[in-house]
């Protein structure tokens, strides 16, 4: 087939932020599949619970303490983390690499208070259904917290290398922080779930 | 073309790197692009490419594979059901075999393949040069090959799944279950649908980004729609399966209560959480396969489908609706009645979109001159037989009826008139369709049509009588019934007609591999069809066009034949693509596209190990991590690409 040219694109740029970049596109996907995840394990969680003749079965509404320190850790995490998004579409190199290094340890934080969380929820996991799914959704929002740490401190070593230079490592820092968002949201509701719909 | 622009470069210094199609003579332009989307010849090369089209490919023929498999598992079923009291095989067999058999078809085969086609078709459809995530894209095969193997080894050293494709609790858990059994088949599911979720945000991601310049939301194919819709589809029921094959796998290894009722578990859970995916499960075959009947029918009735918004809206309206349906797979259980007829609403509701579309394909062969070669064959086959299956599953959808029917051979009968007749048909007439543009050849028409009058001949004598069988009361998955039941002549006929299909399928493996060797030479657009795939050459360059095309009609190649409207521009020593917006398609960036890696295969090595190692320990997650850790981290750490400079 002959071909006729009807337009020129070569002054476009080689990477954008947000809905511009197909990136973008798919954290949005993927969290819209891990927060569908999430929705059925509470809407589990629910079943189990009319189910019941009392709730929680056979042990107290679990210790506030650890599970409200990780709400109070995330969600001033939001502040660094926006802060950070804002910097990368400045394309601030210190400021980002900066950010990134605070986001870190601000991803650190709540997998260690997380280690007194479990005992926390003060009944075991195989001590019946109840055990059975307050396990599984802090184990889900475990894994969630732990994959995003993980990406979070690949990303700051990158920025700290040559590599980290290139521009389009802006846009992957402010898909980065997108997802980030998702991991604290999803946790306020968990933690609701978890800590507040034994106490009701 | 306005707006074609979009908007000013903001990073002038990088967007001047790189050599540039613009003003390229064709053949200069081919030197450049065939080495930088090149993969690598040989055992490496095929291990590296995260060409869709290679990957295509060969989802396809492992799909293939898996579907002669499941195919023999029901040869086997039906030698031995094909009289009373039958000693060929054994209840234990047999148990195994009709797990297996639907296990294999719905997961190994069907979804697979439907993801498949869109994987190969997708970027040429929408005029791109691969797919967003090429190497999530390479991932997502290897995680579904070894899920496929896996099952199917364990079912060679006799620990094959047991108890039916949808694994019921209590037969399935820790109780009754035997030794790993439902394990392996809890671990498949997380294999499969992993590379299946993985698939699904490609697609969305390359659908919504990477369309030609000008194909507005209102030009994308109708197969293309298809696929976006059973896509989203995906991505909202499959974690489904997921959360709850894992809650079955944690039952059985480290003793959780989710389905344990004496420990405030509830086995009727498991049941709703599988069927919140199955149902959707079903149009996932479904909506594609829909897709290939609106692609094939406008070529062969040679005028534009009918009814082009009628259709994107009814697959969206049943990509919707296939979510509020799933109670119907449990009327048997006592559920509430007012839940009852809520989903025997939404059951019946479903029939309306489905109808539209049919209307839609009748009046399209109406106002059309239909020239009747293979693929059109079985766009017909497809539109009689699904339309039997849909009058039987408004039928089943009442609650009365559904209860005397209720795990009896009706029910057999409907679902294979559906999930055939509506997907298998249509799938048989895209290979015929589209063989061409994969290999080159054209597939022989006289084998197609022996082809297609075995299969739908033998299809609909093997299965009409299971649903007199089903009203005389034979119940489904027993490996064998009294000679007083009066079954038995029945049987024997359904027996020999399953040869019928069998020797129908077996010409259409031949066709292929006649075909692939012999077959006439296609050239780039042998139906004359109108979609961007046929713009390209049969089979289609690694770099898929040589200048990127721009839509400026919904049937581009009917609206201008010989003259292909191109972008400039566009890098040719290294892998780039165009990313647009959403619903216009206007140009935004120059996205690089990512290079061959082993990364993909090592990591799938990696997850697949620790999915594997978690069936006989939960450490085998902590231990896993590690290596998967290590794969993700090799895959994304940037190695110096051209475009990485920028």
């Amino acid at each position: 087939m002959r071909h006729r040219p009807v337009a020129d694109i070569s002054h476009l740029p080689t990477y954008d932020f947000g809905s511009a970049s197909p990136m973008w596109w798919g954290t949005l996907a993927f969290i819209a599949l891990e927060a569908t995840g999430f929705a059925l394990a509470i809407g589990t969680y629910f079943y189990l619970a009319v189910l019941a003749r009392h709730w929680p079965i056979g042990a107290p509404a679990p210790d506030l303490l650890p599970g409200t320190a990780v709400l109070a850790i995330l969600v001033a995490s939001v502040v660094p983390n926006h802060m950070i998004e804002f910097w990368a579409r400045r394309q601030d190199l210190a400021k980002v690499r900066l950010g990134m290094v605070v986001m870190s340890i601000v991803g650190i934080l709540p997998l260690i208070v997380r280690i007194w969380e479990f005992p926390a929820l003060r009944i075991s996991w195989d001590q019946n259904a109840y055990g059975s799914i307050v396990w599984f959704l802090l184990g889900l929002h475990t894994t969630h917290l732990l994959t995003d740490v993980g990406d979070t401190i690949v990303l700051t070593v990158l920025m700290f290398t040559q590599k980290g230079k290139a521009g389009r490592r802006f846009s992957d820092v402010s898909d980065n922080a997108f997802y980030w968002d998702f991991v604290v949201v999803s946790w306020v509701v968990l933690y609701l779930v978890i800590y507040w719909v034994p106490r009701m | 073309m306005s707006g074609i622009a979009g908007k000013p470069a903001e990073h002038t210094q990088e967007a001047l790197k790189g050599i540039r199609d613009t003003g390229l003579e064709e053949v200069r332009l081919r030197t450049f692009l065939a080495p930088a989307w090149r993969t690598p010849k040989g055992l490496y090369g095929w291990l590296v490419t995260v060409d869709h089209k290679l990957i295509g490919r060969r989802y396809i023929v492992t799909a293939f594979l898996f579907l002669i498999l499941a195919g023999l598992s029901a040869l086997a079923m039906r030698f031995q059901l094909a009289q009373p009291e039958a000693g060929h095989i054994g209840p234990d067999l047999y148990n195994q075999l009709f797990t297996m058999h639907g296990t294999t078809m719905m997961f190994l085969f069907a979804v697979p393949v439907m993801e498949a086609f869109a994987i190969y078709l997708v970027p040429l459809m929408i005029g791109t040069r691969n797919v967003a995530f090429p190497r999530l894209n390479a991932f997502s095969y290897w995680v579904y090959l070894s899920g496929g193997l896996m099952i199917w080894i364990a079912f060679a050293f006799e620990t094959g799944a047991d108890a039916g494709w949808f694994s019921y609790v209590p037969l399935a858990g820790p109780e009754y279950g035997i030794g790993k059994r439902p394990d392996f088949w809890a671990q498949m599911v997380t294999y499969t649908e992993v590379s299946a979720l993985a698939v699904a945000v490609e697609i969305i991601a390359t659908v919504f980004k990477q369309r030609a310049p000008g194909m507005s939301l209102d030009r994308i194919p109708l197969y293309v729609w298809s696929v976006l819709v059973t896509a989203f589809v995906i991505l909202f029921a499959m974690p489904a399966v997921m959360v709850s094959s894992t809650m079955l796998i944690l039952d059985r290894l480290v003793g959780t209560k989710f389905f344990d009722p004496a420990a405030g578990g509830d086995a009727l859970l498991w049941q709703h959480l599988f069927w919140f995916f199955g149902h959707p499960e079903v149009y996932i075959i479904f909506i594609p396969a829909t897709g290939f009947v609106s692609a094939i029918l406008p070529t062969f009735v040679r005028r534009p489908v009918f009814g082009y918004l009628g259709i994107v809206l009814s697959l969206i309206a049943i990509g919707f609706l296939s979510f509020g349906l799933w109670v119907h797979h449990m009327f048997a259980t006592g559920l509430p009645q007012l839940g009852e007829s809520f989903f025997t609403a939404s059951s019946m509701m479903i029939a309306i979109p489905s109808g539209i579309q049919i209307f839609c394909w009748i009046a399209t062969i109406w106002g059309g001159r239909p020239i009747f070669a293979t693929p059109m064959l079985f766009v017909l086959g497809f539109i009689f037989t699904f339309v039997i299956g849909g009058l039987t599953g408004v039928m089943v959808a009442s609650v009365p009826i559904d209860l005397q029917v209720h795990d009896t051979y009706f029910v057999v009968a409907h679902f294979h008139y559906v999930l055939v007749g509506g997907a298998v048909f249509p799938l048989l007439g895209a290979v015929y369709y589209w063989f061409p543009k994969i290999t080159g050849r054209m597939l022989s028409e006289r084998l197609g049509r022996w082809n297609f009058w075995l299969v739908f001949l033998g299809f609909n004598l093997t299965f009409f009588p299971m649903h007199i069988l089903g009203l005389q009361g034979m119940p489904r998955r027993v490996y064998t019934y009294p000679p007083a039941s009066g079954w038995g002549e029945m049987n024997l006929f359904i027996s020999l007609s399953s040869l019928v299909v069998f020797a129908g399928f077996a010409l259409f493996f031949l066709n292929l591999l006649l075909s692939l060797r012999n077959g006439r030479i296609a050239g780039d657009n042998p139906w004359g069809a109108s979609t961007l795939e046929w713009a390209t050459t049969s089979p289609p360059p690694s770099y898929d066009f040589s200048r990127l095309p721009v839509v400026t009609h919904r049937e581009p190649l009917w609206a201008e034949p010989d003259v292909l409207p191109v972008v400039e521009g566009l890098r040719v020593d290294a892998r780039e693509v165009l990313a647009g917006t959403v619903a216009d398609a206007v140009p935004q960036v120059r996205v690089p596209s990512a290079d061959n890696s082993i990364w993909p295969l090592l990591s799938a090595i990696a997850v697949g190990g620790a999915f594997f190692g978690s069936i006989y320990t939960p450490w085998a997650v902590v231990w896993g991590a590690i290596p998967v850790s290590i794969g993700f981290i090799c895959w994304f750490w940037p190695k110096g690409e051209p475009e990485d400079e920028e």
